[in-house]
């Protein structure tokens, strides 16, 4: 609970842009997410969610060392009540439908607004 | 080589880049066929291409135009580590969305961001790229489209 009294959400960044990362947590308005930790890459992601067990995740796709579909496998497998938003680059149909059949629950396209952040991240959370 | 809309695409995901990430729109400038490498600025991104077609796509700028877009970006950090981060963030960012209509067979690298050098790709005798020359406030910098 935060101090008004509403439930808050743990929340990880996974971009492999500092930019990215920082942009992300700088520009989202919910006092009911708190950040837990970013990583760089799927692997780096799985580390930091095995120790921090987050409820919220932004998720790039294309990183080094393990893509962001794969890991977003591996989290819905560790925790499936796990809500996670894709942000990403790559704008064809085909990988947003694999993203969401591998369990994501949202997906954003970059570049984006503060807005189109904001309003994905309710839409995830409602 | 690359048909009149496929370029488009490339344009269109250039001007879009900076209409939103910086909130001010960029001027594209006609684009023009060369053959070889072009020159490059301080910072390049470059992407590779494989699948249904190979090649590259970089993203060439200089410092003084990167600062400023860090800037519009409420960034604090203007180290050349960020630098390199923003030039290949933006080289992915217009290639990841060209997929839109050039679809998933169109497979793109994580960036390899060059600093200073110039950029020395394999290319096939008589390969040409695409040069399409964008300029923003009072920088100017190109994305450079060289695809078989």
């Amino acid at each position: 609970m935060n101090g008004k009294g509403r439930r808050t959400y743990k929340l990880m960044i996974v971009d492999d842009s500092n930019i990215m990362r920082r942009r992300i947590e700088r520009s989202q308005q919910f006092e009911e997410l708190q950040l837990v930790g970013t990583a760089g890459n799927g692997l780096e992601a799985l580390e930091l969610f095995r120790k921090t067990d987050p409820d919220v995740v932004t998720m790039d796709l294309t990183m080094p060392r393990m893509d962001g579909i794969e890991c977003i496998g591996k989290l819905v497998a560790l925790k499936p009540a796990v809500r996670i938003l894709v942000i990403s680059a790559l704008a064809d149909k085909a990988t947003a439908v694999e993203a969401m059949e591998k369990g994501a629950n949202g997906f954003l396209n970059k570049p984006f607004t503060d807005r189109q952040l904001n309003e994905a991240i309710a839409e995830l959370m409602r | 080589m690359l048909y009149e809309q496929e370029l488009k695409t490339f344009v269109e995901g250039t001007t879009n880049f900076f209409e939103v990430a910086a909130q001010q729109p960029a001027t594209i400038g006609s684009p023009y066929l060369m053959e070889g490498s072009p020159s490059v600025h301080e910072y390049t991104g470059v992407i590779n291409i494989s699948g249904k077609r190979e090649g590259v796509v970089y993203f060439t700028a200089p410092k003084a135009m990167l600062t400023v877009l860090l800037m519009k970006m409420q960034e604090n950090d203007f180290s050349h580590e960020t630098m390199r981060d923003l030039v290949g963030e933006v080289a992915n960012t217009i290639s990841g969305n060209a997929r839109r209509d050039f679809g998933r067979d169109f497979v793109i690298s994580v960036p390899n961001v060059l600093s200073g050098e110039k950029p020395e790709f394999p290319q096939k005798p008589g390969q040409r790229s695409f040069i399409i020359p964008i300029n923003w406030r009072s920088h100017s910098a190109k994305l450079v489209v060289s695809l078989t």
